[in-house]
């Protein structure tokens, strides 16, 4: 397929026939793809599709059992990520490779610093490197001489940017770089995407995000269980059909229905005024049964409030009632034993234990409620066994065993795990921190209907995400979060427009009285 | 049932199939020790009956259940190097303590234990609440033993170990049926070994020093109290150290040196027995195994002739060889 696509240029990087094993799975089975100058290439599929091995093999990170790579017309056989980045080939993983207490300009200059007899002249690295960042554009945002760490993601991206730049990278692979931006900060991604493309570098990118691929793309290559199914022109697609070659069938709905009047009961959590340090003046109410939807840019302060609701950076000051009492929520311990739930954003670091048994992660949450020197199989083993496979199938969990190590699940299910682990507590209020970052679209549409069911059995949800479309497609309410404070509340099935002008300050219906300084965000 | 009777072989394979995959899951310590096992057997034929063995196992058993100690810490991902001179002040601080009177033996192993755990509560609490990394904090923890125990005593040994204290480190239980005699340290260390087993492989307990070994931050963030579970951790050490410290005393009597280097010897033992050294996974009962491998490698050094600085030499290969052999096979993804 990807022949029929040939044009008059000759591709700046090809690969043909790629086959590459790990233990138990073909990774990738006969892969061909051409990549061309000037161009924006989508790679899309599901988990476990094949999308990150193919980027490796390009980048020298990986070796093909077999097939080959041509790089400008040669074939090229890479040992080391190093030979192919020398080549012009280079590659922004999705943990970013930056040294945090290092600056902007020695980062992206490391180990190529100028230097006078192993001197290195500072001076010239910080003008090289505001050269480079002022070549793609972002001169006026990010000060060479700003530590790694004090950027935000966004900017920490484009910095890796900025040294493939540097590199004179003539192929440029990105392994989902939208993952966790905002949408404003999507739309700089993509604007110097464009800008590098009419430079004529050839983009590569890995994304979930079909919204975006059909908006910067020019063309998709879809894989499906390591086998190219196609590459096709964007513009003679759609969203359903791209989906389709992804799944192999259409999927008839993304979310489920939205709450109806009589699922929502009483406010089961109320907070007034809270305050901290990251957070000011925060409103809001949680009733039972509906999905309060949680947006915002990133840094407005939408993980923060989930933390303080949680207790794991609790608010300062402020009132709070839960279900009708006054309280406050001191320690993730305590929030826990009211049944409160909290699903992390980042699941590998702050919501599995990695190297454990899946069945040890489900039942994490509900040990640490019990005694510590209870039974692990107080009520017997099989019974301990009966409520694993139960919960495996409620959250439908596919493993061949429970004692599998979570680490070696795929994104999807190890998401599912995390979930499980709280429906073990009996949690009936649940904070989901972006619930579906990065997973396939099957678990992610498995995952939406299993939150909606919850609230259908009385659950109370608040679900954060940076996914427009997912919060406008799940929420029953939604708060805007700006500056640390709740910018405004929007009803149900309100446009991304209404949910971004509150999140970047530009509505006036806000629901505090507190006045936000508008010019205190800006840089 | 029918279809069995219908494929008899296929369900032979079967069961071979079966055989095979256990015999492949069996931890390879077991083998490692069986094979060392049978080497010193071959150079020192005595080593191969009842009795050697039960002589062996009672010189071993203290190292094994220092080793179950630091696992209890090791697995919770942290270190304990306190154990040594814990060890040593239970045996010179006894001495002092019993002062030739058998009477007091018993006083003395209590107070020790108690001595034990202030000294395991220092040790987690320092770890837990002033984040000191658990290496420094444990040796800071040996030298202020170290120093104490002998300060205490004057810097020698005073006093003698009575009989009755001694006894659970070469005593004899008399006439018992099969084995004939008996010794008491191998009592101690298969009750320690079925306690701490329990403990850790079937108690809310163990599975929470496992799971803050291997994230402590998703621990935290599923309620478990990490700061208590190290503490408990480092407790259980040290209270195993002063039970080893009692064995080791009545087996080999008072010195100012009877706990010198134990830690580390511990330390390869839990390597050996094929846990993490950075946390998450371990076995009590491999563990267990692992230090009386050990234990059989320091005898087979001595039958080979060789003097006793190869201990330390070998010591330190174990290590690094089998985290080498460990990080190299783990399947751990960045």
């Amino acid at each position: 397929m990807a022949q029929d696509l040939m044009t008059e240029k000759e591709p700046l990087m090809e690969v043909r026939n790629i086959n590459k094993a790990f233990p138990g799975v073909q990774a990738l089975d006969n892969v061909s793809v051409a990549f061309y100058p000037g161009e924006v290439h989508a790679v899309v599929g599901e988990n476990g599709a094949g999308k990150s091995t193919l980027m490796k093999v390009m980048a020298g990170a990986y070796k093909s059992d077999s097939g080959t790579i041509l790089f400008q017309g040669e074939i090229e056989s890479f040992n080391h990520p190093v030979e192919a980045q020398e080549m012009g080939i280079s590659i922004i993983y999705q943990e970013f490779n930056l040294l945090p207490e290092r600056t902007v300009a020695q980062n992206i200059f490391l180990g190529r610093e100028p230097a006078k007899i192993g001197i290195v002249n500072l001076r010239q690295l910080n003008k090289q490197a505001h050269a480079v960042l002022k070549e793609i554009g972002v001169d006026s945002m990010i000060s060479p001489t700003a530590l790694a760490s004090s950027l935000s993601v966004a900017e920490q991206q484009l910095v890796e940017i900025a040294k493939a730049i540097s590199l004179d990278a003539k192929v440029l692979i990105m392994d989902e770089p939208t993952a966790s931006l905002t949408s404003t900060e999507v739309k700089l991604l993509n604007d110097l995407i464009s800008r590098l493309k009419t430079k004529g570098l050839a983009l590569i990118f890995i994304s979930h995000r079909l919204s975006e691929v059909f908006e910067i793309a020019d063309k998709i290559t879809v894989l499906k269980d390591g086998q190219h199914v196609g590459t096709v022109n964007t513009k003679e697609v759609t969203s359903e059909d791209i989906v389709y070659m992804m799944v192999g069938r259409v999927l008839d709905h993304y979310f489920p229905p939205l709450g109806s009047s009589e699922d929502f009961g009483d406010v089961v959590l109320r907070v007034k005024d809270g305050s901290n340090n990251f957070l000011n003046s925060v409103y809001l109410e949680l009733r039972k049964g509906e999905i309060l939807g949680i947006a915002g840019l990133q840094g407005s302060g939408r993980t923060e409030l989930a933390q303080a609701l949680f207790g794991v950076v609790p608010f300062k000051s402020g009132e709070i009632e839960l279900r009708g009492k006054p309280t406050a929520i001191k320690n993730p311990f305590w929030a826990i034993s009211r049944r409160i739930g909290f699903v992390t954003e980042d699941r590998k670091a702050e919501g599995l234990i990695l190297i454990q048994p899946i069945r040890d992660n489900m039942l994490l949450a509900i040990r640490s409620l019990q005694s510590l020197f209870a039974f692990i199989h107080q009520d017997g083993i099989r019974q301990s066994r009966n409520m694993v496979s139960a919960l495996g199938e409620q959250v439908d969990i596919r493993v061949d065993s429970y004692g599998k190590e979570a680490q070696d699940l795929s994104g999807g299910n190890q998401q599912k795990v995390v979930l499980s682990k709280w429906l073990a507590s009996e949690s009936e209020i649940f904070i989901f921190d972006e619930p579906t970052r990065g997973i396939d679209v099957e678990s992610k549409a498995r995952i939406h209907d299993i939150i909606r069911g919850l609230t259908k059995q009385g659950v109370a949800v608040i679900m954060i995400s940076s996914e427009l479309p997912e919060i406008i497609g799940m929420s029953d309410r939604i708060l805007v979060m700006h500056e640390g404070t709740i910018g405004g509340e929007l009803p149900a099935e309100s446009s991304e427009t209404d949910i971004m002008l509150v999140a970047t300050g530009q509505n006036n219906h806000r629901t505090s009285s507190i006045s936000v300084d508008p010019e205190r965000g800006e840089k | 049932m029918t279809t069995l009777e219908k494929i008899p072989s296929r369900q032979m394979t079967g069961i071979l199939v079966t055989i095979w995959k256990r015999v492949k899951k069996i931890p390879p310590v077991y083998l490692i020790f069986l094979v060392i096992i049978i080497g010193v057997s071959y150079l020192n034929p005595n080593f191969a009956t009842l009795n050697g063995m039960l002589l062996f196992l009672r010189r071993a058993s203290p190292l094994a259940i220092l080793a179950i100690g630091q696992l209890f810490v090791v697995a919770s991902g942290g270190f304990d190097l306190s154990q040594g001179s814990l060890v040593t002040l239970t045996v010179i601080g006894s001495a002092l303590i019993i002062y030739n009177n058998e009477e007091n033996s018993y006083i003395a192993i209590m107070i020790l234990l108690g001595i034990g755990i202030i000294i395991g509560l220092v040790n987690g609490v320092v770890v837990s609440y002033l984040k000191v990394p658990s290496l420094i904090a444990t040796l800071g923890m040996l030298l202020l033993v170290k120093g104490g125990g002998l300060y205490w005593t004057g810097g020698a040994p005073k006093g003698y170990l009575t009989e009755n204290w001694r006894y659970f480190g070469r005593g004899f239980i008399e006439n018992v049926p099969v084995f004939g005699r008996f010794p008491v340290a191998v009592i101690v260390f298969l009750i320690v070994v079925v306690i701490m087993t329990i403990l850790f492989h079937k108690t809310n307990l163990g599975k929470q020093i496992l799971a803050i070994g291997d994230n402590p931050r998703a621990s935290q963030l599923s309620g478990v109290k990490v700061k208590l579970i190290r503490i408990i951790a480092f407790l259980i050490s040290a209270f195993l150290s002063v039970v080893a410290g009692v064995m080791i005393g009545g087996y080999g009597g008072t010195s100012i040196l009877a706990g010198e280097g134990l830690e580390m010897q511990s330390v390869s033992a839990v390597v050996i027995g094929g846990a993490l050294l950075l946390g998450g996974k371990g076995s009590v009962p491999e563990v267990a195994i692992g230090g009386l491998t050990l234990e059989a490698i320091f005898s087979l050094l001595n039958l080979l002739g060789l003097p006793k600085p190869y201990r330390d030499a070998v010591q330190g290969l174990i290590i690094i060889g089998a985290v080498a052999y460990a990080a190299i096979t783990s399947k751990r993804r960045d």
